[in-house]
């Protein structure tokens, strides 16, 4: 489903999209980082002969013919117990019930028969640290990797997969590869737990209303819009960051008044008041039981903030009455 | 967040309008700061596109760097940056005022009083948000390790003179605006959530259009004046697909890289070819004028990009300036004037630029010195202000209270001190245990007190412990006097060091040994060709 184009016919377009200068960037990068065969990257590897690595070819048609012709070269390279590089292999794995494929930048098979993850990213690390946000979403990218590689490890023999990464950025200010070896042990299990739990899509697909569609070309702007609706949503301002439909959900959000529209926090020392105009009405003491502690506290926090507000307004006052005084006089 | 600054986001969201935080500033704005507008290429490190810079409202300084990726353009970028900054760092250096510091003797070893300079006010930098502080740190970095041919006349691309040194001062700069309640180098975003509280969370809090439009929303009965204006700043495009508000940088907008920028930088390449294959005067003029043209478009439509920015942190500014000052900020700011002072004098001492990494002395020394600001600045920040105290009486921290009885009583020793009794109401909770220490602000200074016990529900005894003189009887004013109100903290007023570190030679080895001197930075790899 695309939901940008979703988010657009609902009127609340997100702000998603890439400059086609970093799109630029990124891809001399990992072309620089490929060239030759993969000579410059498997140096960084630390061997002394790149030249004597195998490349092999993994061209096929269609997403599983690539898929098994990855698995079928894995196997190979694994036997053959040389130093091989796959350069943008396709790696199948089941999320939720349906098959979705993964294209790593690159995996390199040792002559020990670990297979590692190589993540070429185009974030600059500067003095031997980078953006530890960046590294992060890196890291759980790639821990998508491991997971569907393991697959494929478990039914080849003496296969085993590295449970830490190469990640591969710009050195300083240069255009230069510099590498880093990231362990991916705490995303793995995340992301491994996160799969397992998944609702299956024909569950979520079972739970919604009769004859709901998403179908942006057949209907109307209200018909999808009712439709949206129809589905729960939790929103939390941390969507903004990753949803396209971030902001429809915040306003639907912001409608109810759910305190959640300012933070996750929030809602924790609010007790079991879930809207603005209920902590609001607590505050003031027009509604809420005084002996619940969320209550109570939320009172003594209005009058503490009220009382404060006086005091400082009463001292402005007697600033700019003494100021007027002072041209009196 | 605690409950109060929730409760007045809450009442944000009801009004429509930002609601305050604080009653006065607690950060200093210079009479005269130099506002620093940054835009970056997308995708690359310390590639600048342009940049508003100045201390004049009404006449920014336009640098844009027409083509990021050429080598030249970035250099003559950075140089124009040096003739903008430096001068107006120097004008501060010399104006100084000669205080007394007690320094350890070299020699002997002794404490000895010397007088020594303190600039009598710093230059000030403030940018639109934090990622332009992070900016600041970067470019500083990207330049403080460069070599001019002056230095080193074999360097393969010698950057401008006095870039390097700029890439101290802003490194200088970027590293204090780590520093909990400096105001060095402050981020318009950091003063205004400081300030305000909006009907939006903290992470929308960080768009400076939108944060700006729920503090300058008119407090109207029409409600919801802000939530929409904000809105329409985050998201409102013109008729092209354009945002109205642009973004507050350094990161620009990929909508405006995509249809904008790159067919400029495009006409503008293809205008340097042609020129470069002119082969008569004639052809050659008409091309460089052409390349003028096309110089002049990416010049506009960064400019364009930049100029809302601009005015949003003047306005910020405008809106800093209306709140008073709070009174302990004058003391932040002689701490901020002496980190300004050191490294100027480090500057004119020709020492080396800032290393790469902090050797393990200097590490453990700034985490001391931002873990006792950051307390000395929740103190002070709530000693300065009403409304930020309330949020310690909130949570138990502190307690305002009105003194009902003083019995006067001495300590048992062979020379009795005064240590009279102090009976207070108070309708706060503080958090008291036997014998807990409180404090109170006495002429600026703090007097301390032990909790006794509670006289039934809400009533107190406290005993006064320190600053009533020498004699037998206190000072006069020394002691509460029934009547008076007072607020009482739990906290510290003032922040005593840590404890002393080794000097960096006396590093241990468990900590990697004495950082080696013999190994000065060398400047960063460049390669032949210019692309990033």
């Amino acid at each position: 489903m695309d939901k940008a184009a979703l988010a657009s016919a609902l009127g609340a377009p997100g702000t998603f999209g890439q400059s086609q200068f970093a799109f630029m960037r990124g891809n001399a990068f990992e072309a620089r980082v490929k060239a030759d065969g993969g000579k410059e990257l498997l140096r960084l590897l630390g061997l002394d002969d790149p030249a004597g690595a195998l490349v092999p070819d993994l061209s096929a048609a269609g997403p599983e013919g690539r898929a098994a012709r990855t698995a079928l070269a894995l196997r190979e390279a694994t036997a053959a117990g040389a130093w091989t590089l796959l350069d943008h292999p396709l790696l199948a794995l089941d999320v939720a019930g349906s098959p979705a494929y993964l294209e790593p930048d690159a995996v390199v098979v040792h002559p020990d028969g670990r297979w590692t993850v190589v993540e070429i990213k185009s974030f600059p690390m500067v003095d031997a640290s980078a953006d530890a946000s960046k590294v992060g979403a890196a890291a759980r990218q790639a821990a998508v990797y491991v997971l569907a590689l393991e697959r494929v490890a478990a039914v080849t023999d003496g296969a085993r997969v590295a449970h830490s990464i190469l990640l591969v950025c710009p050195k300083d200010f240069s255009n230069l590869p510099t590498t880093s070896v990231v362990d991916v042990r705490k995303q793995l299990s995340v992301t491994g737990r996160q799969l397992a739990r998944l609702a299956r899509v024909e569950d979520i697909a079972a739970g919604l209303p009769e004859g709901v569609t998403f179908d942006l070309e057949g209907c109307s702007a209200d018909e999808l819009t009712a439709a949206v609706e129809s589905v729960p949503h939790a929103y939390a301002p941390e969507c903004l960051a990753a949803c396209e439909l971030a902001f429809h959900c915040r306003d639907r959000a912001r409608q109810a008044g759910a305190v959640e529209t300012l933070g996750r926090s929030v809602r924790g020392e609010l007790g079991g008041l879930t809207t603005i105009g209920e902590v609001l009405a607590a505050a003031r003491g027009e509604a809420g039981d005084p002996a619940d502690p969320a209550v109570a506290a939320l009172r003594r926090a209005a009058s503490l903030r009220a009382e404060a507000l006086a005091e400082a307004d009463l001292a402005q006052q007697g600033a700019a009455a003494g100021q007027e005084a002072g041209a009196c006089r | 967040m605690s409950l109060i600054a929730t409760l007045a986001r809450l009442e944000a969201v009801e009004r429509g309008r930002a609601q305050p935080l604080a009653t006065v500033r607690h950060r200093r704005v210079s009479e005269r700061p130099l506002v620093f507008v940054p835009m970056t290429t997308a995708g690359e490190a310390g590639a600048p596109l342009g940049a508003l810079v100045g201390t004049d409202p009404e006449e920014p300084r336009l640098l844009v760097v027409a083509q990021p990726r050429d080598r030249d353009l970035r250099s003559a970028f950075l140089a124009e940056l040096a003739d903008v900054v430096l001068p107006y760092l120097d004008g501060f250096g010399d104006e100084v005022e000669h205080v007394e510091r007690k320094e350890t003797d070299a020699e002997t070893g002794k404490r000895v009083t010397v007088e020594v300079e303190l600039c009598a006010d710093a230059p000030q930098l403030i940018v639109p948000s934090r990622a332009g502080v992070e900016f600041v740190r970067l470019l500083g970095r990207s330049m403080r390790f460069r070599r001019t041919a002056e230095q080193d006349p074999d360097t393969p691309y010698p950057a401008p003179p006095r870039v390097p040194l700029l890439g101290r001062w802003l490194t200088h700069y970027g590293e204090r605006a780590r520093v909990p309640g400096s105001s060095l180098l402050l981020a318009a975003t950091d003063l205004l959530n400081r300030h305000w509280a909006t009907g939006q969370s903290s992470l929308e809090d960080q768009h400076l259009g939108a944060l700006l439009a729920w503090i300058e929303a008119d407090d109207g009965p029409d409600g919801g004046s802000g939530a929409e204006a904000a809105l329409r700043a985050e998201l409102g495009r013109d008729r092209e697909g354009m945002l109205l508000c642009p973004p507050a940088g350094p990161a620009t907008d990929p909508v405006f890289d995509n249809r904008r920028l790159a067919p400029a930088m495009e006409r503008y390449d293809r205008a340097r070819q042609l020129l470069a294959t002119a082969e008569d005067g004639g052809s050659a003029d008409e091309r460089l004028g052409e390349l003028h043209r096309a110089e002049r478009e990416i010049r506009r439509l960064v400019a364009d990009q930049m100029r809302p920015t601009w005015s949003a942190v003047w306005r910020t500014v405008e809106l800093m300036r209306a709140l008073p000052e709070g009174s302990r900020v004058e003391d932040r700011w002689t701490r901020d004037r002496w980190s300004f002072t050191a490294h100027r004098d480090r500057v004119r001492a020709g020492e080396p630029p800032q290393p790469r990494r902090d050797d393990a002395v200097t590490a453990a020394q700034k985490l001391a010195a931002r873990e006792t600001a950051q307390a000395q600045l929740e103190a002070q920040e709530a000693l300065d202000d009403p409304l930020v105290l309330a949020g310690r009486r909130l949570a138990g921290e502190a307690f305002l209270s009105e003194v009902i009885d003083v019995e006067m009583a001495w300590s048992e020793s062979k020379r009795p001190s005064p240590r009279p009794l102090v009976t207070v109401r108070t309708d706060d909770r503080p958090h008291l245990g036997e014998r807990v220490k409180v404090f109170r602000s006495l002429e600026g200074r703090p007097q301390t007190a032990e909790f006794v016990r509670y006289e039934g529900e809400g009533t107190l005894v406290l005993r006064v412990m320190d600053r009533m003189g020498r004699a037998k009887d206190p000072a006069e004013g020394s002691v509460p006097a029934k009547g008076d109100r007072i607020a009482w903290t739990l906290f510290e007023h003032d922040q005593r060091g840590g404890p002393k570190l080794p000097d960096p030679e006396e590093t241990p080895w468990t900590h990697g040994g004495p950082p080696r001197t013999d190994t000065a930075e060398i400047p960063d790899l460049v390669t032949p060709e210019d692309l990033l």
